[in-house]
């Protein structure tokens, strides 16, 4: 592989390829074997998918990067250069400051306490007991069910009045918190709802990932007299570290992005606390700026800074993802 | 395993229950008719198509499921079949620039479409002037980073003897994949359909900007225009919506959950 990079001086394109062609044969490596020729072939089988990536994908990405730069209103058509002032004054906003603040706290305890209320779950419903399939249907379902749904569905049951919540609570011990209105039980119900609604999702891939790992594996450790507890955290956990990366990657990506439907039916973003709604996250943020507020410009800048932490995730999963990987065989 | 199986159960059930207990709150509402909706009573009613009657067609949502069902099943369809296109391409063929087309593709999934909604709006309605119409939430999500690395993996895990044999008995690449790499894909093709069915009927951020007019909207933000309607929101018949809502995802997991779970087990492998 190295030998053709430093042998001779030749241009980028033809040491790529010489650098494609030499790698070494290894199992798997399926994209170096050439079963079928014809030149333009393969580019009609990838002109679909790449025409529709690159019209709406790379384009609007470059448009958002560069209207980033432009105090601009999608409403009044016009645009004035700014340069990086809108990234100034976000970065230095308080308002944007608390949105950010809450909106990683909220990532940060969706994905864990999510991720381990899974993991939990899963590792109980593959155990060999009687039902065990009935249990993983019961724990997988929610899955089907999205943001917006979890939403109405929470927003009823919390319903200060006539939520059954509240009926439960003011019949039996006479409080009827009013959910919606308290800054830390709106933020806490949102996670909630955000939580239980993952549940399902990652279960399905715990599951898959546990039902991988080799049963001689486990046997072994119990042969060695490790108690349940000490075999799954020593030797089972391990064994589904590239699962969690993934997890924690899907994970904080959802709690980004899907949480809005959730938030936009279950609380508006409010209620207010501080300086912003307490459970304005990033993207519902991005919403209100550009398209209730038609601060364009203001919004395709929260855009970009938004894609740069994506875009830090994704290389985190990629890098650390691929080398934590352990394999039962 | 001479342990006692119970607290296992126990704690299984829980939290089953738990998890199954909003929904199944939302599914006893649906049954119940006028003042026993807002009351606490848990008791099932009668009231389930009489509630569902008056979402269906007097707030539309019949409307909205079609459209919804329309967009789903046809961007669930086309991101299967172009993901599988281009994973034939990266696998079985040798061209200039692979590398970094592969690498072009596998960006895109830094690029998530909540963040472009800014200029996507602007390209959708501006230029092609698809605001109102279905194509401005099919066209933009045909193709699919997951579906490429998804059916690539999986083709590069079948062995290439196949491959080679299909050749040498004279058959194409379209007729190797349509005699050989689908028969073996059925679990990976399954589990593509799963997430993309899920993904695209959950949509609501999208939907909710470009869709102006309420006969083509779909169901997700549909399903917010009837907790909107006036000061008094008619909960059995909204409970009634989330739950008809829930069913078609619900039912193309059950059916294909088995090749779901197989094809990220395999997928998983290597």
């Amino acid at each position: 592989m190295r030998l053709t990079r430093s042998s001779r001086p030749l241009g980028f394109w033809t040491r790529w390829r010489a650098g494609q062609a030499a790698r070494p044969a290894v199992p798997h490596a399926a994209d170096e074997h050439a079963t079928f020729r014809g030149v333009g072939l393969p580019w009609l089988f990838l002109a679909p998918t790449l025409a529709i990536l690159a019209v709406f994908l790379y384009y609007p990405a470059l448009r958002t990067l560069r209207l980033s730069l432009y105090r601009a209103n999608i409403i009044l058509g016009n645009e004035q250069f700014v340069g990086l002032r809108q990234f100034a004054d976000l970065l230095t906003s308080p308002v944007y400051r608390q949105v950010t603040v809450q909106t990683l706290i909220f990532v940060g305890l969706v994905t864990v306490l999510g991720l381990l209320l899974a993991l939990g779950l899963a590792w109980l419903a593959s155990r060999p007991i009687r039902g065990a399939r009935v249990y993983r249907l019961l724990l997988i379902y929610p899955y089907a069910l999205s943001p917006a749904i979890a939403g109405t569905i929470w927003l009823f049951l919390f319903n200060p009045e006539i939520g059954l919540v509240n009926t439960l609570l003011g019949s039996t011990i006479g409080v009827r918190p009013r959910w919606l209105d308290s800054p830390l039980m709106a933020f806490s119900l949102v996670t909630l709802a955000a939580i239980w609604k993952g549940v399902g999702y990652n279960v399905v891939f715990y599951l898959a990932a546990i039902q991988n790992v080799p049963g001689e594996v486990t046997e072994a450790a119990q042969i060695d007299g490790a108690s349940p507890w000490q075999s799954f955290w020593q030797v089972v956990f391990p064994l589904l570290s590239p699962m969690t990366f993934f997890l924690v990657f899907t994970n904080i990506v959802s709690a980004l992005f899907d949480s809005f439907g959730l938030v936009d039916i279950l609380t508006r973003g409010g209620p207010f606390y501080g300086r912003a709604g307490i459970t304005t996250f990033l993207i519902y943020q991005l919403y209100e700026d550009g398209f209730r507020n038609f601060r364009t410009g203001a919004a395709a800048t929260q855009a970009v800074l938004m894609l740069l932490l994506v875009g830090v995730i994704t290389l985190l999963q990629f890098r650390y993802g691929n080398r934590r990987v352990h394999y039962g065989a | 395993m001479a342990r006692k199986a119970w607290p296992v159960h126990l704690i299984l059930s829980v939290a089953a229950l738990l998890i199954a207990s909003p929904l199944l709150f939302a599914l006893i509402k649906a049954t119940q008719a006028g003042q026993q909706v807002v009351g606490p009573s848990l008791l099932p009613g009668t009231a389930f198509f009489q509630n569902l009657g008056s979402v269906w067609t007097s707030a539309g949502l019949g409307r909205y499921m079609l459209n919804s069902l329309l967009v789903t099943v046809t961007v669930t369809f086309g991101k299967t079949v172009l993901s599988v296109l281009a994973a034939l391409a990266f696998v079985y063929f040798r061209f200039p620039l692979k590398g970094l087309v592969f690498a072009l593709v596998l960006f895109t999934l830094m690029l998530p479409t909540e963040l472009l909604i800014i200029a996507l709006f602007d390209l959708v309605s501006g230029t092609f002037k698809w605001a109102d119409s279905s194509a401005a939430i099919i066209v933009p999500f045909l193709a699919s980073a997951t579906g490429v690395f998804l059916f690539r993996q999986h083709f590069m895990n079948i062995p290439h003897s196949l491959a080679d044999a299909a050749r040498m008995d004279g058959a194409g690449p379209l007729t190797f994949l349509t005699r050989v790499l689908v028969p073996m894909s059925w679990n990976t093709i399954g589990a593509m359909a799963v997430i993309q069915f899920v993904y695209v009927w959950d949509q609501y951020l999208w939907p909710l900007v470009i869709m102006q007019s309420d006969d083509k909207q779909v169901v997700q933000v549909g399903l917010r225009r009837l907790i909107d309607v006036g000061g008094q929101t008619d909960w059995g018949a909204v409970m009634a919506g989330a739950i008809v809502t829930v069913v078609p995802p619900l039912v193309v997991f059950t059916v294909l959950q088995e090749q779901f779970s197989r094809g990220f087990a395999l997928g998983q492998d290597k």
